[in-house]
C-alpha cells in the first residue's frame, strides 16, 4: 500500500514537472528557443493567482481565467521586448536571455509581493477520495486532471490545426516558413502566449500543494530534466519524462539517504544523458549538408 | 589607423603586432607590478579577485567564446578545484603542485561530463553541466568526511617554501603569477592548431569536421582545459574566501561566471579582464547606489541577481560583443575619425532551420 500511495504521489509531482515541461517543448517546437525562465513564469502565474483570488477577491475560476490572461499578456510583452530582438542571433544568445529573465522576474516577484510564502485559496485543498487504504488528495487529483486534459489539447493542437502545424513549419525552417506566407513573428507572439498561460494554469494548479514564493521557480530546473529525459520537442515525451522523474525522486526520498532525493533528477537526466541523449522520444537527427 | 606590413608568416601568429602593443601592454604590466605600493590592502585585494576571477574567465572563455559551448556549471569546477586544493594542503601537499591537482581534477571532471554530451547541441551541454552543478553542490553538502558539508572547512593558509603568502602583498602577486601564467597558456593555445580547430567548430561545426577536425576530441579538450582552468582559480578563490563552504558555489556563482564573459566581450581574453573588474566592481556599485536610493527600493531583497539578470539581457540584445566589442568600436570610430560607419558592425542575422525531423 505505502508503495502505491508514494507512486500516487510521484504521478502528481511528476505531472507537475510534466506541465512546466510542456511549456518548454512548446516554445522550443515552435521556436526552437529554450526558455529557462519557464519555471519563473509559472512562479508568476502563481502570485497573480494569489492576486485576483486572494488579493482581488475573484471567485476560484474567475480567478484562473483571469490569471491565465494577465499572464498570455506578459508572455507576449516579453517576447515583443526581449526575444523579437533576438531572432535570427545564435541559440545560446537567446538561452541566456531568458536565464536573466528568470533572474528578473525572481526580483520582481520578491519586490512585489515580498519574500514570504503566500497561500492561494482554492476549492480543492483538505478534501481527499478514499479507495481502500489510498488517499488521494482533491488537490493531486486536480494536477494530474489538468496535464492530462493540457497534454490532450496541445498534442491535437499541433497535430490537427492549421495555426499548429504553422508553428512546426516556422520552427523547422523560417525562412521557408517565410515564403509560404507563414507570419513568423506574429506566430512567435502567440506561442510566447500559450505557453505563458500554461505556465499559468501550472502555476494555478501546484501553488495547493506548494508554496508560493520566489524560488519556487526553482522546479523549472527539474522539468528541465524531465523534458530531456523525454526527448526535446516532444509533448507525450514531457509528461512521461515528468512522471519518470517524479515517481523516481519520490522513492528515492523513501529508500535512500537524505539528500539524494534532491539530486533524484539530476542524476536522471545525466544518466539519460550518458545512455541516450536524444531522449526517449526523440526528435532530433543528425544535420546533414 | 595603423597597418602592419607582414612580410613573413610568423608575424600572422605573432603575441604582439606592433611595437605600439609592446609598449602599451609593458607598461600595464609595470603598473600592475607596482600596484602594491601605491594601492592599499582594500584595493590590493578587490585587484587580486579581479585576477582570481580573470583565470576562471579566461577557462570559460575558451568554452564559450572560442568554442561556442555554453556551461552553466562552471560553478562546480570552481568548489571541484576549491576543495580539491584545500584537501590537498591540509595533508602538506605544496602549494604550486596543489593548484596543479585541482587545475587537474576539474578537468578530470570536465571531461567526464563532457565526453557524453558533446555530442549532442550546445543547449544539452548546458543542461548537462547545469545539472552536474547541482549534484556536485550536494555532494558537497552530504560527504561531510572530505568537505565539512554545511559547517564548512577552513582553508589553511597558503604557504610556500616555509614563507606564509597569506598577506595581502604576499598574495596579490601569487594570484598575479597565476593570472600571468593561465593567460600565456591561452594565448599559446589560441594560436596554436588547437585553438584555431576550436574557433572554426565555433563557426560552423559541419566545415570544421569536412576540414578534419575531430569534433568530439576538440570539444573534449576544450571543455577539459577550460575546466582545468577554473580549477585553478578555485584554489586561489578558496584562499579568498578563507572558508569553503558548499553555498559558496551555487547556481548564481555559474551565471556570475557566465555574465562576466558576455559583459566583457565573448570571443576576446581581452574580454575577460574587463568582465573580471565588472563583476568585482558590481557589488560595491550596488551598494553605494543602496546609499543613494530611496529606502523602499534599495531594501528590496535579490536585487542584486534581479540586476544581473537585467545587465545580462541588456548587454546581449545591445552590445552581444560586450565591453571590448565597444571598445572596438570607439577606438575604430576615432582612428578612422570623419569616416566611421555605423553599419560596418552591424550584425549578421541568420534565419532558423531545425535539426528536428518533426
Amino acid at each position: 500500500m505505502e508503495v502505491l500511495q508514494l507512486l500516487i504521489s510521484g504521478i502528481s509531482q511528476g505531472c507537475v514537472y510534466g506541465l512546466i515541461a510542456m511549456g518548454f517543448v512548446l516554445i522550443y517546437k515552435a521556436t526552437e528557443m529554450v526558455n529557462f525562465a519557464q519555471g519563473d513564469m509559472m512562479m508568476l502565474g502563481a502570485y497573480l493567482a494569489y492576486t485576483w483570488i486572494n488579493i482581488a477577491g475573484m471567485p476560484f475560476v474567475l480567478g484562473v481565467v483571469a490569471t491565465i490572461v494577465s499572464l498570455a499578456i506578459v508572455g507576449v510583452l516579453i517576447e515583443r521586448i526581449l526575444l523579437r530582438p533576438m531572432i535570427g542571433e545564435p541559440p545560446f544568445a537567446v538561452l541566456m536571455i531568458t536565464i536573466g529573465l528568470g533572474f528578473m522576474l525572481r526580483a520582481f516577484a520578491g519586490a512585489v509581493w515580498g519574500t514570504e510564502t503566500k497561500a492561494v485559496s482554492n476549492p480543492f485543498s483538505g478534501n481527499v477520495i478514499r479507495l481502500g487504504d489510498i488517499s488521494i488528495g482533491y488537490e493531486n487529483m486536480a494536477i494530474i486532471l489538468g496535464t492530462v486534459i493540457l497534454c490532450a489539447l496541445l498534442f491535437a493542437f499541433f497535430r490537427f490545426t492549421r495555426l499548429g502545424i504553422a508553428m512546426q513549419a516556422a520552427s523547422q525552417n523560417q525562412l521557408a516558413a517565410y515564403y509560404v506566407g507563414i507570419p513568423v513573428k506574429r506566430i512567435y507572439s502567440l506561442v510566447w502566449a500559450m505557453s505563458a498561460a500554461l505556465a499559468a494554469v501550472a502555476g494555478v494548479l501546484v501553488a495547493p500543494i506548494s508554496l508560493v514564493e520566489p524560488v519556487m521557480g526553482f522546479i523549472g530546473v527539474k522539468a528541465f530534466a524531465a523534458a530531456i529525459v523525454g526527448g526535446f520537442g516532444s509533448l507525450p515525451g514531457a509528461i512521461i519524462g515528468g512522471l519518470i522523474v517524479g515517481i523516481a525522486e519520490q522513492f528515492a526520498g523513501l529508500y535512500l539517504p537524505p539528500g539524494f532525493a534532491d539530486t533524484t533528477a539530476y542524476a536522471i537526466l545525466l544518466i539519460m544523458l550518458f545512455l541516450r541523449p536524444e531522449g526517449l522520444f526523440a526528435t532530433m537527427q543528425k544535420k546533414k549538408v | 589607423m595603423r597597418f602592419v606590413l607582414k612580410t613573413r608568416y610568423q608575424q600572422d601568429i605573432n603575441l604582439f603586432l606592433h611595437n605600439g602593443q609592446r609598449f602599451w601592454y609593458a607598461l600595464l604590466a609595470l603598473s600592475v607590478l607596482a600596484a602594491p605600493w601605491f594601492l592599499d590592502r582594500f584595493f590590493l585585494g578587490e585587484l587580486s579577485l579581479v585576477f582570481i576571477y580573470a583565470i576562471a574567465g579566461i577557462g570559460l572563455m575558451l568554452l564559450v567564446g572560442y568554442t561556442g559551448l555554453v556551461s552553466l556549471g562552471h560553478a562546480a569546477f570552481l568548489a571541484i578545484g576549491a576543495y580539491t586544493h584545500t584537501w590537498c594542503l591540509q595533508r602538506g601537499v605544496p602549494l604550486p603542485l596543489s593548484i596543479l591537482f585541482a587545475g587537474l581534477l576539474s578537468a578530470v571532471a570536465g571531461i567526464m561530463i563532457g565526453r557524453p554530451t558533446l555530442r549532442m547541441t550546445g543547449i544539452y551541454l548546458a543542461i548537462a553541466t547545469l545539472a552536474f552543478a547541482i549534484v556536485v553542490e550536494q555532494l558537497i553538502a552530504h560527504w561531510e568526511s572530505v568537505t565539512g558539508g554545511y559547517r564548512g572547512i577552513v582553508v589553511p593558509k597558503p604557504e610556500l617554501f616555509g614563507y606564509s603568502l597569506s598577506g595581502s602583498w604576499p598574495f596579490y602577486y601569487l594570484c598575479l603569477a597565476c593570472v600571468t601564467g593561465c593567460l600565456f597558456l591561452a594565448l599559446n593555445l589560441l594560436r596554436s592548431p588547437t585553438g584555431r580547430a576550436l574557433a572554426a567548430i565555433r563557426d560552423s561545426e559541419i566545415s570544421a569536421q569536412s576540414m578534419g577536425i575531430n569534433l568530439a576530441n576538440a570539444k573534449s579538450t576544450a571543455f577539459a582545459i577550460s575546466a582545468a582552468f577554473t580549477g585553478v582559480a578555485g584554489a586561489l578563490f578558496a584562499h579568498k574566501l578563507g572558508y569553503l563552504s558548499p553555498d559558496a558555489f551555487t547556481l548564481l556563482t555559474s551565471i556570475q561566471l557566465l555574465l562576466m564573459v558576455v559583459v566583457g566581450g565573448l570571443g576576446s581574453l581581452h574580454g575577460v579582464f574587463f568582465g573580471a573588474i565588472f563583476i568585482v566592481l558590481l557589488p560595491q556599485l550596488l551598494a553605494i547606489s543602496r546609499d543613494l536610493l530611496p529606502a523602499a527600493v534599495a531594501q528590496l531583497p535579490g536585487l542584486e541577481p534581479g540586476v544581473f539578470g537585467l545587465i545580462l539581457v541588456l548587454v546581449l540584445i545591445y552590445e552581444p560583443l560586450g565591453m571590448y566589442g565597444r571598445w572596438l568600436k570607439i577606438r575604430q570610430y576615432f582612428s578612422e575619425f570623419p569616416l566611421y560607419r555605423k553599419s560596418t558592425h552591424k550584425r549578421q542575422k541568420s534565419y532558423l532551420r531545425t535539426e528536428r525531423v518533426r
